[in-house]
C-alpha cells in the first residue's frame, strides 16, 4: 500500500486555502489574518479553478459582507463556533435570493424566498458563503455526469506508468461531485452535501476527502430540494475528521419543521475526535467481500482493521446477510420517493415553463426539457414501481428488504459491535464517459456499499486511507449506531492519523 | 345492515321492483384555524392566493407537518359517530397531476385511517330510526380551485383551499333510497355541527358529498356501482339519486350493463353525465408518505377528548322525551341543531316543557324560517320567550293575546310583562266583569240563547261574543264556564 509520508499542510502552509478549517478558526481567533483575507483568497482560488466547473454559482459580493461581519465579531471577541470560514453549498440548498438549481435546466433562474435549516445554522454560526457547488442533477448520479450545467472534473489526475501526469479527466464522484471536487481542490475550507445512497462518501473517497453522512434524522431536510425523502441526508465534506465534526455540530439539529428530524440534543462532535478507539471492537462484514473487489481494496480494509486494532479496538467478523439486496432494493425505492418529489416541478409555479397547446402539452414540453436523461429514467422507473400491479411486487417488498437490512445492522450492534468497517467504494476514481454510457447499472454498482447505511438510516462515515497504485486516493467507511456520530469520529481520527493525510492534488489547473 | 325490505323504497321499473343502493363519501372540511399541514390560514373569502404558505405552493424542499388540532378534530368525530379509534395511522401520497394540486400529489389516508368502523342513527321523516354503518374516516388535503372564467386563453390557480384539512367520512352501502340518503346527510351533519368539527357549510363548499349508487332486483347481490362525484347540497343529493337510479334501472331492463364510472350531477338539465372513462382512470401510485411519520398518539388523549365532547343529538333528544315530556317527533326537530335545542332548554328550564316546545317550534321557528332568519339571528330571545309562557302559564294572558305579545316583542323588543302592563293586554279574570259582559249578550239575543239550548255547540258564538265584548282579554277558561251555567249547558 502506497503510503504518503509527507503531508501538505505544515504549520506556516504556503496559501491560506490549504488550511484545515480548524487551523483557520484558530488562525482567524489568534489574528494571524482575518476573514477578509482567508475569503479573498479562496474567491482568488474559485476564479482560478473555473476549469474543475466545481461551483455553479460564485458568490463574492456576499462572501466579503459575510467576512466583514465576521472580522467585527472577532475583533469583539464575540466569535460564533464558524466565525469567518468560508464554505461551499451544494446547489440542493435552497440559498435566500441565492439561485438554487439542484443543477436542473428545470429549476434555473429559481431564486429561493427561503433558507435551508442547514444552510441557516452555518450562517447563525458566522460561516461564510462562497457561492454553490455543481452536483449531479437532483442528485441522481454517481460521478456528477448528470449536471445540466457540465460535470464537474476531479483535481485529482492518475499517475503514468512511469510517473509523470496523465492528463485525462477524471470524475469527482458524486452526486456531491462539486462538494467533493471544492474540498480537494482548497476551493473552500468544507462543504455542504447530502447522501441519498452515498452522494457523501463515494465523492468523498474518489477525492481523498473526509465525508459523514449522519443519521437519518440528524440534519434538517427543511428547505433542501427533495430526491428520496427516506433517504435523504445532508452532511459536510471537509479534508480532516476533525474539520467535519466542527461542521456537523453546527449543522445538526432539531427542526420543527421537519418531522422526521429527531429531537436530541446534538454533542459536541469535536470533542469525540481524539477519543481513540481503546475498547471498542470494530466489525468487519463478510458480505463485503464482493466479487471482483480489486486486491489494492482488500488489501487496504485489511489495512484499516490493522490500524483499528493497532490502537486498541477488538476487530471480529460479522455478518449482514441481506447486503445483496441492499442495491436492488434502493434502486426501488429512492426512484418510488423521487418521481412523486419531482412531480412539482410542473412548469406552474416556478422554474422552465414550456407552453404546450394544453395543461397535458404543458407539462410534457416543460419537463421533457427540464430534466435530464438520469433523472427521466429514474422518474420512469419509480412510476412504474409504484404502479398498480407491480406495487406489491417492487415496492413492497423493496420495503421488506429494507426491513431485514435494518434488523442485520441492529442484531451486530446488539451483539457488542461499535462500528463497522467497510471499503467506501469498489473502485476508484474513473475517466469520464468510462461509465455514463456503459450500462446504467454499472454506475449504479458504484453505490454497493454505502446503500445499506442510508436503507437503514444510519450514520457513516468516509475517511481517505490511502492512494491505489496510479496514485489515486481509496476510502474507508465506518458505519455506527443510530445517532452515535461521535464514535465513528473517533474511530476516523484512528484512520486518518494512522494513514497520514493524503496529499491533497497539485493545482495543475491553476 | 339486514333490515327487511321497505317496499315503499322499491322504485317500480318496467320489469318490476328495484332496489336501490346507496353509500356515500361526505367530504367535511375540519374547522381549524390553520390547514392541515402547514400554518396558513384556512379563513373563508380572502383574496385569491392570500392564504398560501411555501408548504401549500408546493416550494422545493418545503415539508408538511400534521396539525395537532386536526387531528383532534378528526379524533371527536370519530368519537361522535361511535367509531373505532386507530392510535396509529399512516399518510399516504395520491399521485396526480392538476394544476390546482402544487405538489403533485395529494396527502391522504389510504390503508391505515385515522378512524375505523361507527355508526350513525338516522332519522327519517317518518318517524323510523335506521342504523347506517360507518366504514372509515380519514384526513386528506384539499385541492386549490382552477379559475377559467379569467382570462381567454389561460386558467387561473386559486391555492387558498390548498391544503386545507378534509375528513372523508365514508359510509357503508347502507342507505335504500333517496330520503334516507338525505336524512342521512342531514344527521351526519348535525352531529359534525354539535361536534363543531366541521360548520357544514354546503353553499361554501365544507362539506360535499360523493355519492355511490347501484340497483338490484330485491334479494340479488349488489349492482356495479356508480359514483356522483362532488354534489353540494342535500336536495341535490336526492334528485342525484332517483335520477342515476332511473337511468341504471332503464338501461338494465334495456338488456344493457352498467359501466362502474364516475359521473356528475347537473342540477338545471336533472341528469347525470359521465365524467371520465375508465381508459382514463388515474393510477394514483399511492404509497406512505416519506415526509411523514405515522401518525401516533395514546389512549389518553383519546380520553381527553371525549371528555371535553358536548352532549350530541341522540343523547339530547333521549334526554329531551325523558325530562320535558316531548314526542319523538318535537324532540328530533329541537335537537336538529345545537343552537335551537339550547335554545329551547332555555326556554323550557323551569317551565312546561311541552308549552314551550310548542312556542318554539310552532311559533319562534315558523317565524324564523318565514322570513329566513336562523335562530342565532332570532329578534326573540330565549328569555323573553320565556317570559311570555309563563305569562300565560300564570293567566296573566291567553294564549291568543301570548301570539300578539309575541308579534310586539318580534318586531318591537321589549320586556313581555312590560308589554302586557303598558298595553293593558292582561286577561280579565275578574268574574263579575266577565258576567256582566255576559249578561249583556244573554240579554241581546235571546232567540241565540233558545237555540243554543238545543244545540251546545252554539256556546263558541257565545264565547267569541264575550271576548270581542272583553277585548280578548277575558279567561278562556272563566268565560266557558260562566256560559255554560248562564245558558244551562253541560
Amino acid at each position: 500500500m502506497p503510503r504518503q509520508d509527507e503531508t501538505i499542510v505544515s504549520t506556516k502552509p504556503a496559501e491560506l486555502t490549504d488550511l484545515t478549517l480548524a487551523q483557520a478558526r484558530d488562525g482567524l481567533r489568534a489574528k494571524d489574518f482575518s476573514a477578509r483575507e482567508l475569503t479573498q483568497a479562496h474567491l482568488d482560488a474559485i476564479e482560478k479553478a473555473r476549469v474543475l466547473n466545481a461551483y455553479l454559482l460564485e458568490t463574492p459580493d456576499r462572501a466579503l459582507a459575510m467576512a466583514e461581519v465576521a472580522d467585527q465579531k472577532l475583533a469583539a471577541g464575540e466569535a460564533r463556533p464558524l466565525e469567518g470560514l468560508p464554505l461551499g453549498i451544494k446547489d440542493l440548498f435552497c440559498t435566500h435570493g441565492v439561485t438554487t438549481t439542484a443543477a436542473s435546466k428545470i429549476l434555473e433562474g429559481f431564486q429561493p424566498h427561503y433558507e435551508s435549516t442547514v444552510t441557516h445554522n452555518l450562517w447563525r454560526d458566522g460561516a461564510v458563503m462562497l457561492g454553490k457547488l455543481n452536483l449531479d442533477e437532483f442528485a441522481m448520479g454517481s460521478s456528477n455526469e448528470t449536471s445540466a450545467y457540465g460535470p464537474v472534473i476531479s483535481p485529482w489526475r492518475r499517475k503514468g506508468p512511469d510517473g509523470t501526469g496523465d492528463e485525462t479527466k477524471l470524475v469527482p464522484g458524486g452526486s456531491s461531485g462539486g462538494s467533493a471536487a471544492a474540498v480537494a481542490a482548497r476551493l473552500c475550507l468544507g462543504a455542504t452535501a447530502t447522501d441519498t445512497g452515498g452522494s457523501i462518501r463515494q465523492p468523498a473517497a474518489f477525492t481523498g476527502t473526509v465525508g459523514i453522512k449522519p443519521t437519518y434524522g440528524r440534519c434538517s431536510r427543511w428547505g433542501t430540494v427533495a430526491f428520496a425523502s427516506s433517504l435523504d441526508q445532508a452532511g459536510p465534506i471537509a479534508r480532516t475528521v476533525r474539520d467535519t465534526a466542527i461542521l456537523l455540530t453546527s449543522m445538526a439539529g432539531h427542526d420543527d419543521k421537519d418531522t422526521t428530524s429527531v429531537n436530541l440534543p446534538v454533542p459536541d462532535f469535536e470533542a469525540a475526535v481524539n477519543r481513540g478507539v481503546k475498547g471498542l471492537t470494530i466489525g468487519i462484514p463478510k458480505e463485503y467481500r464482493v466479487e471482483g473487489m480489486p486486491a489494492e481494496i482488500e488489501r487496504l480494509w485489511q489495512q484499516g482493521a490493522d490500524w483499528l486494532r493497532d490502537a486498541g479496538a477488538k476487530v471480529v467478523e460479522v455478518s449482514l446477510p441481506h447486503t445483496r439486496y441492499a442495491l436492488p432494493a434502493y434502486y426501488i425505492v429512492a426512484p418510488a420517493e423521487a418521481s412523486s418529489n419531482l412531480a412539482r416541478y410542473d412548469g406552474v409555479r416556478y422554474g422552465l415553463r414550456v407552453p404546450g397547446k394544453d395543461i397535458a402539452g404543458m407539462y410534457e414540453a416543460t419537463r421533457a426539457a427540464g430534466f435530464g436523461r438520469e433523472v427521466k429514467r429514474r422518474i420512469m422507473i419509480g412510476t412504474y414501481v409504484l404502479s398498480a400491479g407491480y406495487y406489491d411486487a417492487y415496492y413492497v417488498r423493496a420495503q421488506q428488504i429494507r426491513t431485514l437490512i435494518k434488523r442485520d445492522f441492529e442484531q451486530v450492534y446488539a451483539s457488542g459491535v461499535d462500528a463497522i468497517l467497510t471499503p467506501t467504494t469498489p473502485s476508484a476514481a474513473f475517466g469520464f464517459g468510462e461509465k455514463a454510457k456503459a450500462d446504467p447499472v454499472e454506475m449504479y454498482l458504484l453505490d454497493v456499499f454505502t446503500v445499506t447505511v442510508n436503507m437503514a438510516g444510519l450514520p457513516g462515515l468516509a475517511v481517505p486511507a490511502g492512494l491505489d497504485a496510479q496514485g489515486l486516493p481509496l476510502g474507508l467507511q465506518l458505519i455506527g449506531r443510530p445517532f452515535d456520530e461521535e464514535t465513528l469520529f473517533a474511530a476516523g481520527q484512528v484512520i486518518e492519523d494512522a494513514a497520514g493525510r493524503t496529499a491533497l492534488p497539485q493545482a495543475w489547473w491553476a | 345492515m339486514n333490515a327487511p325490505v321497505n317496499p315503499k323504497k322499491l322504485i317500480k321499473g318496467a320489469l318490476g321492483d328495484w332496489e336501490v343502493v346507496i353509500g356515500m363519501e361526505i367530504h367535511a372540511q375540519v374547522t381549524s384555524r390553520s390547514k392541515l399541514f402547514s400554518g396558513a390560514p384556512t379563513a373563508f373569502g380572502a383574496e385569491p392566493n392570500d392564504n398560501v404558505s411555501l408548504v401549500d405552493a408546493a416550494m422545493p424542499g418545503m415539508l408538511p407537518v400534521i396539525n395537532r388540532e386536526c387531528v383532534a378534530q378528526a379524533v371527536r368525530t370519530g368519537l361522535g359517530l361511535k367509531a373505532q379509534i386507530n392510535h396509529r395511522s399512516v399518510f399516504d401520497r395520491k399521485n396526480y397531476f392538476y394544476p390546482d394540486l402544487p405538489q403533485g400529489y395529494q396527502i391522504s389516508q389510504y390503508k391505515s385511517p385515522i378512524v375505523g368502523e361507527g355508526e350513525v342513527l338516522v332519522d327519517l321523516p317518518d318517524g323510523e330510526s335506521i342504523r347506517v354503518g360507518i366504514e372509515r374516516l380519514h384526513l386528506e388535503q384539499d385541492a386549490g380551485k382552477s379559475l377559467h372564467d379569467q382570462h381567454p386563453s389561460m386558467s387561473f390557480v386559486d391555492l387558498n383551499r390548498s391544503g386545507v384539512a378534509l375528513m372523508e367520512i365514508v359510509s357503508k352501502p347502507d342507505l335504500r333510497s333517496s330520503e334516507e340518503a338525505k336524512a342521512y346527510v342531514t344527521k351526519l351533519r348535525t352531529i359534525l355541527r354539535y361536534l363543531g368539527t366541521c360548520d357544514g357549510d354546503m353553499e361554501k363548499g365544507n362539506l360535499r358529498a360523493d355519492v355511490n349508487v347501484s340497483v338490484r332486483k330485491v334479494g340479488d347481490p349488489f349492482g356495479t356501482r356508480c359514483e356522483i362525484k362532488n354534489v353540494n347540497s342535500i336536495r341535490f343529493i336526492g334528485q342525484a339519486i332517483e335520477v342515476e337510479a332511473r337511468r341504471q334501472i332503464a338501461i338494465i331492463e334495456d338488456g344493457g350493463t352498467i359501466d362502474q364510472e364516475t359521473r356528475l350531477f347537473d342540477p338545471t338539465k336533472g341528469e347525470t353525465r359521465s365524467m371520465r372513462s375508465k381508459e382514463e382512470a388515474h393510477d394514483y401510485r399511492y404509497f406512505p408518505d416519506p415526509d411523514l411519520l405515522p401518525l401516533e398518539f395514546d389512549q389518553a388523549f383519546v380520553d381527553r377528548l371525549a371528555a371535553g365532547l358536548p352532549e350530541l343529538p341522540d343523547a339530547k333528544k333521549a334526554r329531551f322525551i325523558e325530562s320535558y315530556g316531548l314526542s319523538p317527533y318535537d324532540a328530533t326537530v329541537l335537537v336538529a341543531e345545537r343552537a335551537s335545542a339550547d335554545y329551547y332548554e332555555a326556554v323550557a328550564k323551569g317551565r312546561d316543557g311541552k308549552i314551550a316546545a310548542n312556542w318554539v317550534i310552532n311559533e319562534l321557528f315558523g317565524r324564523l324560517n318565514k322570513e329566513g332568519k336562523s335562530i342565532e339571528d332570532s329578534p326573540v330571545s330565549a328569555a323573553q320567550l320565556g317570559a311570555i309562557v309563563d305569562l300565560i302559564g300564570d293567566n296573566t294572558i291567553s294564549g291568543k293575546i301570548a301570539k300578539d305579545v309575541f308579534e310586539i316583542v318580534w318586531s318591537e323588543g321589549g320586556e313581555p310583562r312590560q308589554i302586557v302592563e303598558s298595553r293593558g293586554l292582561r286577561q280579565v279574570t275578574d268574574t263579575g266583569a266577565i258576567e256582566a259582559a255576559i249578561d249583556q249578550i244573554i240579554a241581546a239575543n235571546p232567540d241565540k240563547v233558545e237555540q243554543a239550548k238545543a244545540k251546545p255547540t252554539l256556546l263558541g258564538w257565545f264565547v267569541g261574543q264575550t271576548m270581542k265584548a272583553t277585548g280578548g282579554k277575558a279567561n278562556p277558561a272563566a268565560v266557558n264556564a260562566l256560559l255554560k251555567a248562564k245558558l244551562g249547558i253541560e
